[in-house]
């Protein structure tokens, strides 16, 4: 086709100035791809929680504890199919910049309300037999090049000492939205240890992790839970899992609303940046739209050069920011290590990314555009010369 | 091609009547044509002269549809192009009028083949009609051989020869040609000249060309003087 013809050799009139601009929308898609997938990640914990779990925790807050003779008055409300606990450790390995969550868990009940978390029964058995033991996710003993039968020692922050469990199963996530950087070890193991030194929390658990039958009946059988322990010592405060894992990232809420925002702010400065050089270009080539307006063209064939020109640099420039942004955005999961448990750029980013693209190139057109299709023909060809 | 009130040479095709043009800056009013009458025959190749700022390319400019007089009419083919609307006169101007242009407007993105193929695509002819009618016109102005040549790889003459390719491609019955040898030298120009003079002797086209050269003007059939805006008798030849 004649005009795609047209546009596309003029698009690439000026070589130096549509690279220059290609690269502007290059990295300011990737930016706004890597931006919104560090959104993601932040929720992802969210994300990839379960309808069908619930979590039971204190009341007060989270640093209130439960007693443990909760777990058989949960295990008979009603539509409930299975309770586990676990405890968050807060251990440190080697050094503080080596976060990741470790929980003493239930271990039988725990992996059975967790099936996304597919271990090798041979290592589960394992695992189930060592008071010692601990399985990690996949990630996380990528990370640190740990094999089963390692010998992984923990400081404790919040229960003194130096912890040692031996690795005893990896697994893998069912999905990429699974998370493969935690620890979990044998509850038990904590309990004994608190009880030697006498410790009053050695019958205590952090939360309750309820399994329920059906999604839909979270919110009734919630107030159930809540029901047989009001009034007591502990009040519970029981949620879906989802909710639980929200309470979480609002606490950062604030600095997601503004690296959302920025994601944005970078697009619209591309565009303005877009917008003056399709201006710039449109000005120079006055005198030849004077002509092809001479010539009998209409006014919709200029504005029809100039969209496509502009569409065919802004989408140029943001599919191959895309593209980048999949390898960037691996590096930077590699570089942060186990920091977000799941670093995937979702398909909804990718769209956005193009849907982001097309808005840019249109936008950019739109002036330049209209002021092009209105040009009076004489004062627009004495721009000859 | 057909324009209202057919016929051969002799017929008017543009008859122009109180025409007038004027600029308004400001507060300024700057009368550039006033009253003018001209008539053009058919098939007539016609010089207009007249000094710098005398206001030929603006008379030129509304005979090809691509200005609006302040008053008067201007009726080409029968049909007063003045009180056609800017698409209709889009229109008119893409089947009636060829135009050359003093520096050749030509798009430099464009080989001279799709220069000249520019003009058929606001037809209905089909890919291979274009290309038939392009090649007869590249023919007609002798540049078979530089079909590929981008317009910046070509010397002035042989833009210019292009541009008048473009403007016969469409067969239309007007050409208009505001300077079309200023820009070059007197051995190039008088081969363009030689081209508008087949264009008119071989094809039967109407020509209006505006010179500044009296030789140029000599190839046309008639001469008009334009002085501030009004046309004067011609003078005898030599007293210019
Ligand atoms: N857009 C405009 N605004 C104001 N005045 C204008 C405008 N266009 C043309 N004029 C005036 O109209 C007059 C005639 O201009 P025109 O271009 O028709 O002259 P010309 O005879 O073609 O001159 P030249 O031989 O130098 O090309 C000039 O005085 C010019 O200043
Ligand atoms: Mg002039």
């Amino acid at each position: 086709m004649f005009v795609l013809k047209l546009l596309l050799k003029n698009a690439f009139r000026h070589r130096l100035r549509t690279l220059l601009t290609m690269v502007g929308m290059i990295v300011a898609v990737c930016a706004f791809g890597l931006l919104r997938t560090i959104i993601d990640a932040w929720y992802a914990g969210a994300e990839g929680t379960s309808s069908t779990r619930l979590v039971t925790r204190n009341a007060i807050s989270l640093t209130f504890v439960l007693p443990l003779n909760y777990a058989d008055r949960v295990r008979r409300v009603e539509g409930v199919t299975g309770v586990s606990w676990s405890n968050w450790f807060g251990g440190v390995y080697i050094t503080e910049r080596n976060f990741f969550p470790q929980f003493a868990v239930e271990p039988a009940s725990y992996l059975a309300l967790y099936p996304e978390y597919i271990l090798p029964e041979a290592e589960k058995k394992a695992f189930l037999l060592d008071r010692q033991g601990a399985v990690v996710g996949r990630k996380l003993a990528n990370q640190y090049g740990w094999k089963v039968g390692d010998q992984i020692p923990l400081r404790g922050t919040i229960f003194p000492g130096t912890w040692t469990f031996t690795l005893r199963g990896i697994w893998d996530g069912v999905d990429a939205r699974t998370d493969e950087a935690q620890m979990l070890f044998h509850w038990k193991l904590l309990s004994e240890n608190l009880r030697a030194r006498g410790g009053q929390n050695a019958d205590h658990v952090g939360v309750y992790i309820v399994g329920i039958d059906e999604p839909n009946n979270a919110p009734l059988i919630s107030q159930r839970i809540d029901a047989q322990f009001k009034n007591s010592l502990a009040e519970t405060l029981t949620e879906t899992e989802k909710a639980f894992q929200l309470g979480f990232v609002s606490m950062s809420e604030a600095i997601l609303v503004a690296v959302n925002a920025v994601s944005y702010v970078i697009i619209v400065i591309i565009m303005a940046v877009m917008a003056n050089t399709m201006m710039m270009t449109a000005r120079e080539r006055l005198a030849e739209y004077a002509t092809l307006k001479a010539l009998g063209f209409p006014p919709a064939f200029v504005v029809k050069l100039l969209f496509g020109e502009s569409l065919v640099i802004a989408l140029g420039g943001g599919i191959l920011g895309m593209l980048l942004t999949l390898p960037l955005a691996a590096a930077f999961a590699k570089a942060v290590g186990t920091l977000f448990p799941v670093f995937v750029v979702s398909d909804t980013t990718m769209l956005l990314q193009l849907a982001a693209s097309v808005t840019v190139g249109a936008i950019a057109a739109a002036w330049p555009a209209w002021k092009m299709s209105r040009i009076d023909i004489v004062n627009g060809l004495r721009h000859v010369g | 091609m057909s324009v209202a009130g057919d016929g051969g040479a002799g017929q008017t095709l543009i008859r122009i009547r109180n025409l007038s043009k004027a600029y308004v800056r400001g507060e300024q009013f700057i009368p550039v044509l006033q009253g003018l009458d001209l008539d053009v025959r058919r098939a007539e190749f016609v010089a207009l002269m007249g000094p710098s700022g005398s206001g030929k390319s603006t008379l030129l400019n509304l005979v090809a549809g691509i200005d609006k007089p302040s008053g008067g009419s201007i009726i080409v083919g029968g049909v007063d192009i003045a009180t056609l609307s800017e698409g209709a006169l889009a229109d008119w101007r893409a089947a009636h009028v060829g135009f050359i242009f003093q520096f050749y407007n030509l798009m430099p993105v464009l080989t001279a083949f799709e220069n000249v193929e520019l003009p058929l695509l606001l037809t209905t002819l089909s890919r291979r009609e274009r290309k038939a009618h392009v090649a007869a016109a590249l023919d007609m102005v002798r540049l078979t051989d530089r079909v590929d040549h981008y317009p910046n790889e070509l010397s002035g003459g042989q833009q210019q020869r292009v541009a008048i390719a473009r403007a016969l491609v469409t067969d239309p019955t007007l050409i208009v040609a505001d300077e079309p040898t200023g820009d070059l030298d007197r051995v190039t120009g008088g081969e363009v000249l030689d081209l508008l003079d087949d264009l008119h002797r071989q094809l039967g086209k109407t020509i209006v060309m505006v010179t500044h050269d009296p030789k140029a003007a000599g190839r046309a059939e008639r001469m008009v003087h334009l002085e501030k805006g009004v046309l004067v008798p011609d003078p005898a030849p030599g007293a210019v």
